[in-house]
């Protein structure tokens, strides 16, 4: 398995892609710490980034690469190897390497600019929306053989987490106005990685205690080691679950 | 011209009654000391005729009850500390033109019915209490129907960790009390820092008021009083000031007041007072207003708060100009449609538009209510969703195109650049030309 997620790594870093998304994060970072004239407006902006560019480019960079190493599956499938091994190894291929670049690209200029607990949060954030949109991608790649109908999945999963489902929640929030909402809320956050990462960030700005009550409600409920643990907990969910249901079908389906 | 026999009499008499009755400079000190005449305050305080001062040395003294009836100067020289021990109200002044000075007053339990205080004042003039530390009591200073008081340099410091609110008092109670003079005091850890009932001309000038379980300053029905360069940090709920006309509150400081119910300053029913160059910083919200009308806010500084302002509908003719907006998460947030108040030449951080005439001043208006601000007024919970990409998408578009956000509601003169309240006079005056010149 080692050896070919190896292969899979040196394929991506060939391809260099990964290479200038790690040049474009690092630039946007380091411009972003330098403009916004406070480290933490710097992460704020910086959170925006994460929250929409990242998981665009990580579903869409992991279902073009899933479907353009297709060949290269076969051959391995051919072979006495285990399937979920070869998803696997792919998987954790394409995942490592962007988060490498993750890592590299708002990593290193976290550290420098602005070295404390949210930004370590937001870098975990980040690199766990890496392995969830890769997870989400495989998972619209398996489940279509048709390369542009996959990309086409992919990004309407993208286009559904990062606004769309904020638009309903909105929507059912103003429409039920009337109702005590502040644990349904938590629910409904909690069924999008998206939302959960920018939260988990969020509330631990200082910016969350301006919030008034509410705020200061899930304040006290992600701000405690345990809402932080769960909330890292479910995003790990988030990623486990796509990863496991694509790797069935995988290792089931006719290629 | 000769003066009649009954007027020498009566100019002789008055004479001898004003050398008698003495002038305070001329009365007899009395030393209170553990190897003086006198090793008790409280005697040395009955014995002394009026006018005398009564001088007590450093030490401790274990006393309480003391009654001051008469006028006279009672100094304490190198801090003298007079522990209460818990047995009630230390110092009680009954008589007018005292002076308390110096002192170390400590340890007055809670008590529902009498409202122990370090020092009370009952129906008195001319009292002055200086430079006094009062440490662990109910309540602080407590001045009641009295007049012409000056509170200077007083550091009145509570306990009030794991205490309720009703086991509490105030450090500086003032209950219908004119003309009091309260300066250069730190009160903290009590209920309100500075409590002010039916209370006018007043004065309450660089005081620090921290830390306390309620208010850092409170007042009601207290017209006509001023509020200059205080310092009013960490309180449970910020400022409370309600139902008082004519109130002058300038260079304070409201920061870091944060909680589920904390206000640097909640206004209600105030009227025709003026907010001048004050600095909300890092609260839940900077100013709530509700009722106010005919307020003029101008030249203040808004920084990091939740809300900078929360204008309830019920507000009328407030005008806000020349203030600072940055860094707020909201700038303005109101409650429904209609507006009635006044914004002009403020600077918004948020501000997106241009300025092509180069007056300093931007050729679009701006709102300063989002769409998401009412949603979470409306919502609570929604603001989960801030700076969630729809919610940007949609504030927006509600700046192009307003629909839910109250239109009046508009500053048609924002400034472009942050104005820098101390040496800006010169970008005043160009605004007051060209707000001259149609």
């Amino acid at each position: 398995m080692n050896k070919i997620i190896k292969y899979v790594l040196l394929d991506i870093i060939k391809s260099k892609i990964v290479i200038a998304y790690t040049l474009f994060l690092l630039l946007l970072s380091i411009g972003l710490f330098n403009l916004g004239g406070s480290p933490d407006k710097g992460i704020l902006s910086l959170l925006n980034l994460v929250l929409l560019t990242v998981p665009l480019i990580s579903i869409v960079f992991a279902t073009t690469h899933f479907y353009n190493s297709y060949e290269f599956m076969e051959l391995l499938v051919a072979q006495p190897i285990n399937r979920k091994k070869i998803f696997m190894s792919e998987y954790l291929g394409v995942a490592f390497s962007l988060s490498a670049a993750f890592l590299v690209g708002v990593g290193v200029p976290v550290i420098i600019f602005s070295t404390g607990l949210t930004g370590l949060y937001l870098v975990l954030t980040g690199v766990f929306i890496t392995f969830i949109f890769v997870a989400m991608a495989f998972l619209a790649s398996v489940s279509t053989r048709d390369k542009a109908k996959g990309i086409g999945i992919a990004l309407l999963l993208w286009f559904y987490f990062a606004l769309i489902y904020d638009g309903i929640v909105l929507f059912i929030l103003y429409a039920f106005g009337d109702y005590p909402l502040e644990y349904a809320t938590l629910v409904m956050t909690a069924l999008n990685p998206i939302d959960l990462g920018r939260i988990i960030v969020l509330l631990n700005l200082d910016v969350s205690a301006l919030m008034g009550y509410t705020g200061a409600l899930y304040k006290s409920i992600f701000g405690s080691v345990w809402g932080v643990a769960a909330a890292f907990g479910l995003l790990l969910l988030w990623a486990l679950i796509p990863v496991w249901s694509s790797r069935r079908i995988f290792s089931r389906r006719d290629l | 011209m000769i003066l009649s026999f009954k007027d020498k009499v009566l100019s002789i008499l008055s004479f001898l009654i004003l050398f008698t009755s003495g002038q305070p400079a001329l009365g007899d000190t009395l030393k209170v000391c553990k190897s003086c005449s006198y090793t008790s305050v409280k005697l040395a305080v009955q014995q002394a005729k009026a006018g005398d001062v009564v001088l007590v040395e450093g030490g401790s003294y274990q006393e309480s009850g003391i009654e001051i009836n008469k006028p006279l100067r009672l100094i304490g020289k190198g801090k003298p500390v007079i522990d209460g021990n818990n047995t009630g109200q230390i110092i009680t002044v009954l008589a007018d033109d005292v002076t308390i000075e110096g002192f170390t007053l400590q340890n007055i339990a809670t008590s529902y019915t009498r409202d122990d205080a370090a020092i009370r004042v009952i129906e008195r003039n001319n009292i002055r209490i200086l430079n006094n530390t009062i440490l662990n009591t109910y309540f602080g200073i407590y001045l009641q129907n009295s007049n012409n008081i000056t509170v200077k340099g007083n550091v009145v410091k509570g306990e009030n960790t794991g205490k309720t609110e009703s086991a509490l008092g105030n450090a500086i109670h003032v209950y219908y009390t004119d003309n009091v003079a309260i300066t250069n005091n730190i009160v903290q850890g009590h209920r309100d820092g500075i409590y002010l009932e039916v209370v006018k001309n007043t004065k309450v000038h660089r005081n620090t008021s921290q830390y306390n379980q309620r208010y850092g300053l409170h007042f009601m029905f207290s017209d006509g009083n001023t509020y200059t360069y205080n310092i009013f940090r960490n309180n449970g709920a910020g400022v409370a000031v309600m139902y008082t006309d004519n109130v002058r509150m300038e260079h304070n400081t409201f920061e870091d007041n944060w909680g589920a119910a904390s206000y640097g300053l909640l206004l209600k029913d105030i009227r025709n007072s003026v907010i001048y160059n004050n600095t909300f910083r890092r609260n839940t919200t900077g100013i709530h207003m509700e009722s106010s009308s005919r307020l003029d806010i101008k030249s203040n500084n808004f920084e990091r708060n939740g809300w900078a302002i929360k204008l309830m509908t019920t507000c009328i003719e407030d005008t806000f100009r020349l203030n600072n907006f940055t860094g707020n998460s909201f700038d303005v947030s109101t409650n429904g449609k209609s507006q009635l108040n006044h914004f002009e030449h403020n600077y918004w951080e948020k501000y997106s538009g241009y300025d092509l005439d180069k007056d300093q001043v931007g050729d679009v208006p701006y709102r300063p209510v989002s769409l998401f601000s009412m949603l979470v007024e409306k919502v609570p919970p929604s603001v989960m969703f801030m700076r969630s990409f729809m919610v940007d998408l949609l504030d927006n578009m509600e700046k192009v195109l307003p629909s839910i956000i109250p239109e009046n509601l508009v500053d048609e003169k924002p400034l472009m650049k942050r104005i820098e309240h101390d040496n800006d006079r010169k970008l005043t005056q160009v605004l007051r030309q060209t707000a001259g010149t149609p």
